[in-house]
């Protein structure tokens, strides 16, 4: 893990939209009355949803909203590495699992893929500003790895060949399937199942 | 019901709630730590403090684990911890491995070294060499204000200066960003912070991270000569230690006084200290043609005399000043009435504090420890963060333990706290003291209620009248209350001479004039001689009044004098003085006046022998001996001398009609009260800075 800093860069001011605001408002509502500072880590993700990334205005205006010290809050969003500081794609980011599991499945090569075809670093916008990456620690499907997270999904069996092809959707903007790419049901057998595969008989066991 | 635990064999009984650390120092074994601080709360994140307890496997945290938390043993025998088996030296070599494969190894220019945790704990529980070759971490610097240098790659992530900073100065401005190895303990942005208690992080910092700027590269600690002695910045008398070395006071820091400052000193406390080295008198003036100009001793003296001598009695006035200790008040008083002069007083601002009617009506009575058990406090008039620092962390610590109600009447100002904002001036105050208010109740409600009285509402024309009320509302406060020794009734006062000079009566006598008076004499060209002892606070008018200073800086006093006495700094003699609540502290010698300044009650009394009426007493001891004589109480050292509650009931009787004009602090600029603080270059920074934060406060501190 790198050192996590704010962006150079940031917007003027931040605002929940009005929905967000409402719902922010019933995040709020769920803690009893000083303990405030409990829906912190929900609504700097729904400012997050809301900018694509986490702001400095967003972090001061959550700090304001309940009622908390602005560097608290920057605690928080710097020390879960879900909020993302810096901007990322317009389209998607790609969070790219590397952990032992994918590893062993090819996610290196599927790294090397975002370097080449999105950017150099991790947490850079491609030139367009469409995409960006990272690789994160296990996101917890590993019977499916190598897999890819954007936004709430994730996207798994993948192998260079396939996830070019998401890449490519992505870009024209095609509308994904999320779960294994290779048109498995969640995490059953690969190859169909290869176990139980006689049909039970009832009624003739003697209990 | 105590419970029994066993450290290194010996056998200790133990409080519910005492850890296993507070258990060990109870058997006098000592653990290492660096995260733990007995003043802030429990983080357990340095591991340095790890112990073994029979019976567990692996070794246990001592700081974070409680007595009575330890599963008990099967038999029901205490539990035996050990502080010294080859576990727990393996686990503490282990823990300073792991802390050192980050820290620079920069002892040699290291301003930390040589009062350094890490590298006195290195040496004690560490391992002689380093098996990691790799790269350390670097850490960029951080800009947390002029009074705390960084060098954050020493930083041991031990967070106690966040603790304090939140829990303590009550200011959440420092904080720990990022995880792990690349966490970083920084303001919001680079922030200077905004706190009159910032520099005690530079104290508990057990490592070379946060170090003093101010004093940053000029000495190491062995080079210094310590001193303990006390504060007269504010009128709470902290403890303090004077590290000097020659004839220059270098620095300040704090010592532990559990009764008044436990181990905290404000800013101005610690950083006022460059101010002694400059702007000061170190030789007599006389003023000749409209300029002053050096003189011998004997020539300023003599002059001095001459007039004092050649005045008719009701035209001389003399004045004390804020900084004075007891001895030399007792001498001018004493030179006053050997001239038979009644015109004398020590309340430069003002105060309608009057000691004819009871210590108690000009005293914290109920003591700064007192606090602690408060659960109500009126605050009236009076802002404890500029003019008390540290007392008003008393007030935040008893808070953050819940069940206090503060109120204030006054300035509606940040004050580190929640408190209930009652009104701004004599309305409300008289509503309090007349039940219609509704923080009545809350005082009647109140097993311990305290009412804080400022000395800025003091200071007013109608002081006398806001002191009666505030007395009532005090007295109300506990009637029919089962409070033995409970006097709720508190005078907050800003000047370290203060009690003192009250107590010793620096009052006019019948007929006299006090310092509006002798001001307004002054102006009226019906004072001859006007003798300011050390008092800065005022503006003497331009006139022909004859004004002699006696003081140690060249502040607004000396600036308007005819004759200039050099006197000794608070550092620089050992004076007596009386702090807020009465506590008699006696400061010692750290350095000798510079040039050709003396102490002032030898002054006075060379003074008073060319007067021609000598003072009868040649020696310190000469002159304690009648002091104590007079009042026998100044003997009895670190210990507060109570007054009885009747004072206040006296004051309580005081009535009359309270102004319009809202209640304000006398503190305008917390960095610059004093003559010493003034000529600070230290506190001038800070005063400028504070400044433009407050006009600024998104404003990026500019270094």
């Amino acid at each position: 893990m790198a050192v996590r800093r704010l962006y150079p860069e940031q917007p003027l001011s931040f605002a929940f939209t009005p929905e967000n605001l409402a719902w922010a408002k019933r995040e709020i509502a769920k803690y009893p009355a000083g303990k405030e500072a409990s829906a912190v880590i929900a609504l700097l993700w729904r400012a997050q949803e809301q900018e694509g990334w986490t702001t400095e205005p967003a972090i001061r205006a959550i700090a304001d909203m309940l009622g908390m010290a602005y560097i608290r809050v920057l605690e928080i969003a710097t020390f879960y590495t879900m909020f993302q500081l810096a901007p990322v794609g317009r389209k998607a980011h790609l969070q790219v699992c590397g952990t032992t599991p994918c590893m062993l499945r090819g996610s290196e090569a599927l790294i090397d893929m975002c370097k080449e075809h999105i950017a150099e670093h991790q947490h850079e916008l491609s030139q367009d500003g469409d995409f960006s990456w990272e690789e994160v620690e296990c996101l917890g499907c590993c019977a499916n790895a190598p897999v890819v997270q954007i936004g709430k999904d994730t996207y798994e069996d993948l192998d260079p060949e396939l996830f070019a092809k998401m890449l490519r959707d992505l870009r024209a903007g095609k509308p994904l399937k999320p779960g294994s790419q290779t048109g498995r049901q969640t995490s059953c057998p690969a190859g169909g199942p290869t176990t139980l595969l006689d049909e039970p008989k009832r009624g003739t066991e003697k209990v | 019901m105590t419970k029994p635990i066993i450290i290194d064999g010996q056998l200790v009984e133990v409080e519910p709630g005492t850890t296993i650390l507070q258990a060990c120092e109870m058997a006098g074994v000592e653990i290492p730590r660096f995260c733990y601080h007995e003043r802030l709360s429990i983080a357990g994140n340095c591991r340095m403090c790890l112990v073994e307890v029979e019976g567990i496997p692996k070794p246990i945290a001592s700081c974070a684990m409680g007595v009575t938390d330890l599963p008990p043993n099967k038999d029901g025998a205490p539990r035996k911890v050990l502080t010294a088996s080859p576990m727990v030296k393996a686990a503490r070599e282990g823990v300073m491995e792991f802390l050192l494969i980050n820290h620079p190894l920069d002892c040699p220019i290291c301003d930390q070294g040589g009062e350094c945790d890490l590298q006195d704990q290195a040496m004690a529980y560490g391992v002689g060499g380093s098996r990691y070759l790799e790269n350390k971490r670097a850490v960029e610097e951080k800009y947390i204000g002029p009074l705390i240098k960084t060098f954050m790659n020493r930083c041991i992530h031990c967070t106690r200066c966040v603790r304090f900073m939140t829990e303590v100065a009550g200011v959440e401005e420092l904080g720990a960003i990022s995880r792990g190895e690349d966490m970083e303990i920084t303001t919001y942005l680079d922030r200077g912070i905004l706190s009159e208690m910032s520099a005690n992080v530079n104290d508990l910092c057990p490592v070379g991270a946060l170090t003093h700027r101010p004093w940053s590269y000029i000495a190491r600690p062995w080079e210094l000569e310590k001193t303990q002695s006390f504060d007269v910045m504010d009128a709470l008398g902290s403890a303090i230690r004077v590290d000097s070395r020659g004839p220059s006071v270098l620095r300040v820091l704090p010592r532990n006084n559990d009764d008044v400052n436990e181990e905290w000193i404000s800013d101005k406390t610690r950083f006022a200290c460059d101010g002694l080295r400059t702007q000061r008198l170190d030789q007599p003036y006389v003023r000749d043609g409209g300029r002053l100009r050096p003189a011998s001793w004997d020539e300023a003296l003599g002059l001095a005399a001459q007039k004092l001598k050649a005045a008719a009695p009701d035209r001389i006035g003399f004045i004390a000043g804020d900084l004075v200790g007891a001895e030399e008040m007792f001498a001018l008083k004493d030179l006053s009435s050997r001239l038979k002069v009644k015109s004398i007083d020590c309340r430069q601002d003002g105060a309608k504090l009057d000691p004819w009617l009871g210590r108690a009506s000009y005293l914290f009575n109920a003591t700064i420890a007192g606090i602690d058990k408060a659960d109500a406090i009126l605050l009236v008039g009076t802002n404890p963060r500029v003019e008390a620092a540290v007392l008003n962390a008393r007030i935040l610590k008893r808070w953050r333990q819940g069940g206090l109600k503060v109120g204030v009447i006054g300035e509606a100002v940040p004050l580190t706290y929640k408190y209930d904002y009652l009104g701004a001036g004599g309305q409300t105050l008289q509503e309090v003291a007349d039940g219609r208010h509704s923080f009545t109740e809350v005082l009647k409600g109140a097993q311990r209620p305290l009412v804080i009285v400022g000395s800025g509402v003091a200071a007013r024309a109608d002081g006398a009248a806001i002191l009666g009320t505030a007395a009532r509302i005090a007295a109300a406060a506990v009637e029919g209350k089962d409070a033995a020794g409970w006097n709720p009734f508190n005078v907050l006062h800003t000047a370290a001479s203060r009690v003192a000079g009250l107590d010793l009566g620096l009052v006019p006598a019948k007929g006299g004039l006090d310092v509006a008076g002798q001001l307004d004499a002054a102006a009226r060209g019906k004072l001859d001689v006007l003798f300011l002892l050390g008092a800065d606070e005022i503006d003497v008018p331009v006139g022909p009044t004859f004004v002699i200073y006696q003081g140690h800086h060249g502040d607004r006093g000396a600036h308007r004098a005819d004759v200039i006495l050099p006197g000794a700094a608070y550092t620089e003699k050992s004076a007596t003085y009386l702090n807020t609540e009465g506590r008699v502290q006696m400061t010692e010698r750290c350095v000798f006046p510079p040039g050709e300044a003396k102490e002032d009650w030898a002054i006075l009394r060379a003074l008073s022998g060319k007067v021609g009426n000598a003072l009868p007493y040649d020696t310190l001891a000469q002159l304690r001996t009648e002091l104590y004589k007079d009042v026998p109480a100044f003997a009895r050292l670190d210990s507060v001398y109570a007054a009885p509650i009747d004072g206040v009931s006296a004051l309580a009787k005081v009535t009359g009609n309270i102004g319009a004009d809202p209640f304000v602090s006398p503190i305008k600029d917390f960095y610059l009260t004093n003559p010493i603080a003034r000529a600070s270059a230290v506190m001038a920074e800070m005063s400028a800075l504070k400044k433009t934060m407050q006009g600024e406060p998104r404003l990026k501190a500019a270094e």
